[in-house]
């Protein structure tokens, strides 16, 4: 209030508008948006003049044509007469596939060796060093060609197989498995699943509420995994077991071409797949282990021991006590390794994995327009990482130290 | 802040104007750096390949050679940038190279649709499968449920799709982006079949293990010129582009090689006399000197000089010319007079 007063006092009262220091900052800041807005429409206008004094074909049109190429694996039906715009989103659902498994299989190994580093016994402690040490500092995209090249070649080859329970059968052609085969009325086997996970959701907070009020324990994370099992599982007999097993057909007989496994008979995961995935969750559990020990390491000795002095127990001491601690310190750069992973796997293209760079730049070459595909690729590989970091954002938030 | 960054705004803006506006032409950029930069594959024997010495040899290296000599008469005036069949043809588009010269088909979209020129043909090609001898195969028509190794961006990928599913036979595809991927793979067992050009067949059969074990099926499936390409819209470069490899298959034609070329000048044959530029300036017509083509002959040769040392019977590839020949000797060879 004061410095207003004697502002309107002191004379001269005011001095050139062009002086007036918010004025000036409200005029640079409007300069500049007219002057981004203007470099913006200069860029667009520009790239589109001369796309078309080049004659390279420009719009979004392309993606209704044909794309005349196949692939080695899609999730949804594809084939050589689907257009271009199916062959990106073929490519899409790959990269999410190879992300997400490669994401499960990275967190898996890195908490296990992450812990394992901190383990007391002295073996255990130096492989997990090692091991990390070792995965970290080899470039991943030569990780990558030693899991599809040198793997490739010691696993055997198409006419012969290495089989486990007479189920799965591995050979240089994948991994073969029984594929499910959905009848009718299968559909409420998978409504079953969701609504055992939704019953165990509910069972795990009544029994969190119930512990809180009176003390008593109950074994929630039991009866969730029993529920999200269990309830599938007695659907399917009741609907009269509706999902059928389509098993690989292995041919030893005929032509030398036709013996092996028969092509489209059921499930083959591509070793193309096996090898990215191997690669990214072997070299992205490297760092995860780091930040797991970090964080356990981050978390001081004197909760341990105070957990213990309250007459908790080990196991309830870790997982009470010590790991939602060490997680508020995990979480933030966990979350980066996930989006490394993902943006990773697009080195896909080295090894004839169909992912949606290696899809979209098939499309690219065929149709030239650049632009449109390396838009669509920047646009992709954006909302997915900031659809992670906004899960992970949130999941750190409920994590985070909620004071009383 | 915004003080400072202002003027770089506009700045640039203006300078994104500037330079569209501007805009020289290939043949004035070229001189003025003083080479021709020339795309080529990333390694394919008798096309484009690096040698022992670490030269780049082919005849797809040759005619970027004689387009330098066609220029500054001079066959080492040139810089080889090596590109993936995917990336090759944005890397001309985008001026990273000044022509394409790797093993390349002409095709209608590539003509009409990707802002390019093709500039003739100099090799006529067709896409082939190999396949492992003891696999009993004798036709392509037996491949029904094999996998199929071969690159991607290519017509290859699209011409096997189109292969397998007129004659309703499954088949696997397994697209790599570099071609040592997809011999490596092909290699190691995890394709039956290797498809691509035949000539690139035989090229990469050289790289196999025991490329004794490997056989190239009887059929050809599909046509595959292949030519060097230059970006649409200029004219001037398009000419020499076009007219470097008219100038070598008129040499052969005419019985003009590196050997005899100095010869040749005195010779009394008007059309010798007009290639070789001592009757009239038909070099000048496309911006070059005179004694362009007598460069091109004089420094690397007529086009059966480098078909016989990169690709010809003598060479590890062993392919005669057959349709590749002259036109007067069986072949589809042939190049518009000069006059
Ligand atoms: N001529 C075909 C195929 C060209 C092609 O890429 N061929 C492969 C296999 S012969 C190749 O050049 N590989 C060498 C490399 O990728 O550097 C086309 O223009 O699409």
């Amino acid at each position: 209030m004061s410095v207003m007063e004697q502002d309107s006092a002191g004379a001269p009262a005011r001095a050139s508008l062009l002086n007036d220091p918010k004025v000036r900052g409200i005029f640079y800041q409007i300069v500049l948006v007219v002057a981004i807005t203007a470099l913006g429409y200069v860029i667009v206008t520009n790239t589109i003049a001369n796309l078309e004094r080049q004659n390279i074909a420009s719009g979004w049109s392309f993606l209704e044509n044909t794309a005349g190429f196949g692939t080695n694996q899609s999730l949804v039906s594809y084939s050589e007469t689907s257009t271009y715009g199916r062959a990106i989103f073929v490519g899409f659902l790959n990269t999410l596939l190879v992300a997400a498994v490669g994401i499960f299989f990275a967190t898996v190994i890195g908490f296990i060796i992450g812990i394992a580093r901190l383990s007391n016994n002295w073996v255990i402690n130096r492989l997990a060093y090692c091991y990390v040490e070792l995965v970290r500092n080899i470039p991943l995209l030569l990780q990558i060609f030693f899991w599809y090249f040198a793997v490739l070649r010691s696993i055997p080859g198409k006419r012969e197989k290495w089989s486990l329970f007479d189920t799965f059968h591995l050979n240089i052609g994948g991994l073969r498995l029984p594929k499910p085969i959905m009848g009718t009325g299968s559909e409420w086997v998978g409504y079953a699943f969701l609504i055992g996970i939704a019953i165990a959701i509910f069972v795990a907070r009544w029994a969190r509420k119930r512990q809180e009020a009176t003390g008593q324990p109950f074994p929630a994370f039991l009866t969730g995994v029993g529920l999200i099992i269990g309830l599938p599982i007695l659907t399917y007999f009741v609907m009269g077991m509706p999902i059928g097993l389509e098993f690989p057909n292995f041919v030893e007989t005929g032509p030398i071409l036709r013996q092996g496994f028969e092509l489209n008979v059921g499930l083959n995961i591509i070793p193309e797949f096996l090898a990215l995935t191997a690669a990214l969750s072997i070299y992205t559990a490297s760092f995860i282990a780091e930040i797991v020990r970090a964080g356990i390491q981050a978390v001081s000795h004197g909760q341990t021991e105070a957990a213990h002095a309250l007459g908790l127990r080990n196991g309830p001491t870790l997982r009470l006590v010590v790991i939602p601690q060490a997680m508020r310190v995990i979480i933030p750069p966990l979350t980066s390794q996930y989006l490394n992973l993902t943006k990773n796997s697009s080195l896909a293209v080295a090894i004839a994995y169909p992912d949606l760079v290696s899809m979209g730049g098939t499309v690219l070459n065929q149709t030239g327009q650049a632009i449109e595909i390396i838009g669509i690729w920047m646009a992709v590989y954006l909302s997915l990482s900031l659809i992670t970091s906004a899960f992970m954002n949130w999941y750190n938030q409920r994590m985070a130290l909620v004071e009383r | 802040m915004s003080n400072k960054f202002l003027p770089l705004v506009i700045g640039a803006a203006m300078g994104v104007a500037v330079t569209t506006a501007a805009g020289a032409t290939t043949l004035e950029d070229v001189k003025a750096k003083g080479f021709i930069q020339c795309g080529v594959s990333q390694g394919l024997p008798g096309f484009s390949n690096l040698d022992a010495q670490g030269n780049w040899t082919g005849i797809d290296v040759d005619y970027c050679r004689a387009m330098a000599a066609a220029v500054f008469g001079d066959a080492s005036a040139v810089k080889f940038t090596p590109l993936s069949a995917k990336e090759r043809f944005t890397a001309l588009q985008s001026g990273e190279v000044d022509v394409l010269s790797r093993n390349t088909t002409w095709t209608m979209s590539r003509d009409t649709q990707l802002g390019l020129n093709f500039a003739g043909v100099n090799y006529y090609d067709g896409q082939g499968f190999m396949v492992r001898k003891d696999l009993g195969v004798t036709s392509a028509l037996e491949l029904s449920g094999a996998s199929v190794c071969t690159n991607t961006g290519t017509t290859t990928e699209l011409n096997v799709a189109d292969y397998f599913r007129a004659n309703n036979m499954p088949y696997e595809i397994v697209a790599f982006e570099k071609a040592d991927e997809v011999v490596g793979a092909y290699d190691a067992g995890r394709c039956d079949v290797y498809t691509t050009d035949a000539s690139g067949l035989y090229a990469q059969r050289l790289k196999l293990t025991n490329p004794g074990d490997h056989m190239v099926l009887p059929e050809i499936i599909s046509k595959e010129p292949l030519g060097p390409v230059v970006r649409q819209g200029d004219d001037e470069w398009f000419n020499i582009a076009k007219w470097t490899l008219n100038a070598m298959l008129n040499a052969e034609e005419l019985g003009v090689s590196s050997e005899n070329v100095d010869e040749m000048k005195s010779s009394d044959n008007p059309a010798v006399k007009r290639l070789l530029g001592v009757e009239g300036a038909f070099g000048e017509a496309i911006g070059l000197p005179n004694d362009w083509a007598y460069a091109i002959i004089k420094n690397v040769g007529n086009y059966e000089e480098s078909f016989n040392a990169n690709v010809g019977p003598d060479t590890p590839l062993g392919i005669s010319r057959g349709v590749n020949a002259l036109w007067n000797d069986g072949g589809f060879m042939y190049a518009p007079p000069v006059r």
